[in-house]
């Protein structure tokens, strides 16, 4: 099953890769992993995409604790939770191709952020599988690049994740 | 006051009351050795190799319940130290590993003797620091100390840029630390326990697995008072003997690979099992689907979340320190003890006492060559089983787990997790050092004793009187026991050509060497070495090559699939 989980860590050099350590030292699987300071400066947060049985999942979230500079583990998966992932795509736009490339960007609510004779640079947030979908709606040939983020997470309604 | 970085760190041991560092000089550590030489509060045991002075902290810590500390330069000297970090690391072992860096400036440009130590070293400790700025040294060794001898325990490494041991700073040396993102349990959930109990005093075939963490927590007398009351079977894990009196009738040995046939089946035959500080690791319980055949019911109890559930499902998981869990398991046990069904246990004790009567650990008394069993037998007599026994890697390792019955904790020390050759000896360097007085044996094989043997120097240079006592059968004979089980008599690389004479080694060193070739001699060799009180000696028993380890469960086998000894 895939699990988005939540973690706040230390914001030191190195805990990244205790992490990151970890998770290939235990042969785990990680499908991404984005990490970026919080409004506390101190601490981190990290959200992680794994897939595993719930064995496996109980056996991350108990090694993640162990980790002296994690503060906090929570496993999104477990509630309701939301899930967005930043991409960005810069595809050919040449003649006609321009207009349909907009409605198709429209259409996904996405917008696009730069602009020259030939290409667009597109911007799209969404669920992974919105971004896939995007992907597959247009011409594959006309992708020149893709860059994401991987997915962030935050829980629905009262649960949050902080120090 | 103003100190140096090097000052901070030589006075943060003191605050600390570390009495000895283990460790090895170069570049890097000039500095703090220049420290260490002012004063002499902290002694340093200087090793002969880097391997050795971890071991030998580790060895300290497991026999003192200190914490052990080593000291060693950057680039090879930290490389060197890796395989006794690891070591401490799999056995959880409390320890302090202070490494000498390049100076900060150089980091990163492949200076000389520049490794990535806390790379290299991160999935073998419980943590590590790199210290960039001598403002931080004094909270770091404040953290490493903490962190190292709280919740499970385990090594923690500090990384000091030779600059740094230059700085100065004003020196406080914090008188505790708080660290939020840490914060192990330590008194276990009583409902938990209240559960724990009513499921073991209902038991018809009970049966308590004591580990290491026993040892570890100092719980054993907690747990020797419990298995007493309750009148249950209790088995150890090679890293939890002594944990519970190997002399105790209720003891029925050690489980696992190398258990006794009794352990190993009332293990699977119970029908409700508490785990004490133990983690049904794969030498212990074998393949966990088979084990997972027989249903019974798990109360597991462990500092660490992480140990539980990870090989075996759980019915009761009970999170903390071991012996405040067995002090609270004791207190909840008041005028309960009546409820235990006596005539089921009459009954399961019959069944154990059958499967006793296998007497798997049998062998050949009669043999014209010496057998490694009645070695360890009979310094088990000589020593009146109070010695601290140290031991290397291979079959003289499971005939000592198997013939030394540890009656104390802290008296067997042994590489359990990483199973590390050359581990013996520097560990009893590290056992005699704590308990100046205390007889100190290493029980090691020809091969391994090799793999550190220089540190016999280090033991004449501190009048270090241990016995080392070589059941030399001239093969790496744990190698050549599965090459003549799985590998068809093959034995590819296991025999050593061209051994040293080891008396005239010891010699060399300047110890005492003897050898015995002749059962009628083993006693009186022993007797002649434990006399000579103030000297290493050197045991060179020339045992047969041809005797295995028994009981035997192979690799990936259920646990009561055993190979008896009366089975060829
Ligand atoms: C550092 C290291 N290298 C290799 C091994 C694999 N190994 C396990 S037991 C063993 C043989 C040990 O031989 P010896 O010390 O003579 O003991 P014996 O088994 O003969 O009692 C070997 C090579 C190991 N455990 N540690």
């Amino acid at each position: 099953m895939r699990h988005i989980i939540s973690i706040l860590l230390e914001n030191e050099a190195g805990a990244l890769s205790r992490v990151a350590g970890l998770f290939s030292a235990r042969a785990y699987n990680i499908e991404s992993l984005t990490v970026a300071p919080t409004e506390d400066p101190s601490v981190s947060r990290m959200t992680l995409v794994t897939h595993g049985s719930d064995d496996v999942v109980e056996q991350i979230t108990k090694q993640l604790n162990k980790l002296i500079e994690v503060v906090k583990v929570i496993d999104l998966s477990e509630g309701e939770h939301i899930e967005r992932e930043l991409m960005l795509i810069k595809v050919k736009a040449i003649g006609e191709m321009r207009e349909e490339m907009k409605r198709m960007v429209d259409i996904f609510r996405g917008r696009i952020i730069g602009v020259t004779d030939s290409t667009y640079v597109v911007e799209l947030t969404g669920n992974g599988a919105k971004l896939d979908a995007f992907i597959e709606a247009i011409d594959r040939s006309l992708i020149l690049e893709t860059v994401r983020t991987g997915a962030c997470g935050i829980p629905r309604g009262e649960r949050v994740l902080r120090v | 006051m103003e100190l140096t970085g090097a000052e901070i760190v030589v006075q943060s041991l003191a605050a600390e009351g570390v009495e000895f560092v283990f460790g090895y000089p170069g570049g890097s550590v000039l500095h703090i050795y220049d420290e260490l030489f002012k004063q002499d509060r902290v002694k340093h045991v200087l090793v002969r190799h880097e391997q050795g002075a971890a071991h030998a902290a580790d060895g300290y810590s497991r026999a003192s319940n200190k914490v052990g500390v080593c000291l060693v330069t950057s680039g090879p000297g930290v490389t060197n130290a890796v395989t006794g970090i690891a070591t401490a690391y799999m056995d959880s072992i409390p320890m302090i590993i202070i490494t000498g860096q390049v100076p900060t400036h150089a980091i990163g440009l492949d200076a000389f003797q520049e490794v990535d130590t806390v790379g290299i070293t991160r999935p073998c400790v419980k943590h590590n620091f790199l210290v960039k700025d001598v403002r931080d040294l004094a909270l770091t060794m404040k953290k490493a100390f903490h962190i190292a001898t709280t919740g499970r325990p385990g090594p923690v490494l500090v990384d000091i840029p030779k600059d740094v041991t230059a700085a100065v700073c004003e020196f406080r040396y914090p008188e505790s630390v708080e660290l939020r993102s840490y914060n192990p349990v330590v008194r276990g959930h009583s409902g938990q326990i209240r559960k724990a109990l009513d499921l073991l005093l209902d038991a018809k075939r009970p049966m308590v697995y004591a580990g290491g963490g026993v040892v570890l927590a100092n719980g054993a007398a907690e747990l020797t008072r419990l298995v007493r009351l309750l009148g249950y079977p209790c088995t150890n894990t090679l890293m939890g003997l002594g944990g519970f009196p190997g002399t105790d009738p209720q003891f029925v040995g050690m489980l696992g690979m190398h258990g006794t046939y009794e352990a190993n089946m009332a293990m699977q035959h119970c029908d409700v099992l508490v785990a004490i500080g133990a983690r049904f690791d794969d030498r212990v319980i074998g393949d966990p689907r088979d084990f997972g055949r027989i249903s019974r019911k798990i109360i597991h109890i462990d500092v660490d979340p992480s140990s539980i559930s990870k090989r075996v499902k759980v019915d009761i998981p009970i999170v903390g320190d071991v012996r405040e869990v067995l002090l609270e398991l004791l207190s909840q046990m008041e005028g309960q003890a009546q409820r235990i069904d006596r005539s089921a246990l009459a009954a399961w004790w019959s069944q154990i006492d059958q499967w006793r009567g296998r007497e798997c650990l049998r062998y050949d008394r009669t043999a014209e060559i010496i057998k490694p069993q009645f070695v360890v037998e009979k310094l088990w007599e000589v020593t009146g089983g109070k010695a601290i026994i140290t031991s290397d890697v291979g079959q003289h390792q499971m005939w000592a787990a198997q013939f030394y019955k540890f009656d104390e904790p802290r008296r067997w020390i042994n590489s359990g997790g990483l199973g590390t050759m050359g581990f013996g000896l520097p560990a009893a360097m590290g056992a005699s050092l704590a308990n100046p007085g205390q007889t100190v044996a290493c029980v090691t094989g020809e091969a391994s004793i090799q793999m550190c043997i220089q540190e016999l120097s280090t033991c004449k240079q501190y009048h270090l009187p241990i016995k080392i006592v070589n059941l030399n059968n001239r093969y790496m004979g744990m190698v050549r026991q599965w090459q003549e089980f799985f590998h068809g008599n093959r034995y590819a690389e296991s025999y050593m050509n061209a051994l040293p004479d080891f008396v005239r080694l010891a010699e060399a060193y300047g110890h005492v060497g003897i050898k015995i070739d002749k059962p009628g001699d083993v006693e009186g060799a022993l007797r002649e070495a434990f006399a000579r009180r103030d000297q290493l000696v050197f045991l060179d028993f020339i045992t047969d090559a041809t005797e295995n380890v028994y009981p035997m469960v192979a690799g990936g086998k259920g646990l009561t699939d055993m190979i008896l000894a009366e089975d060829l």
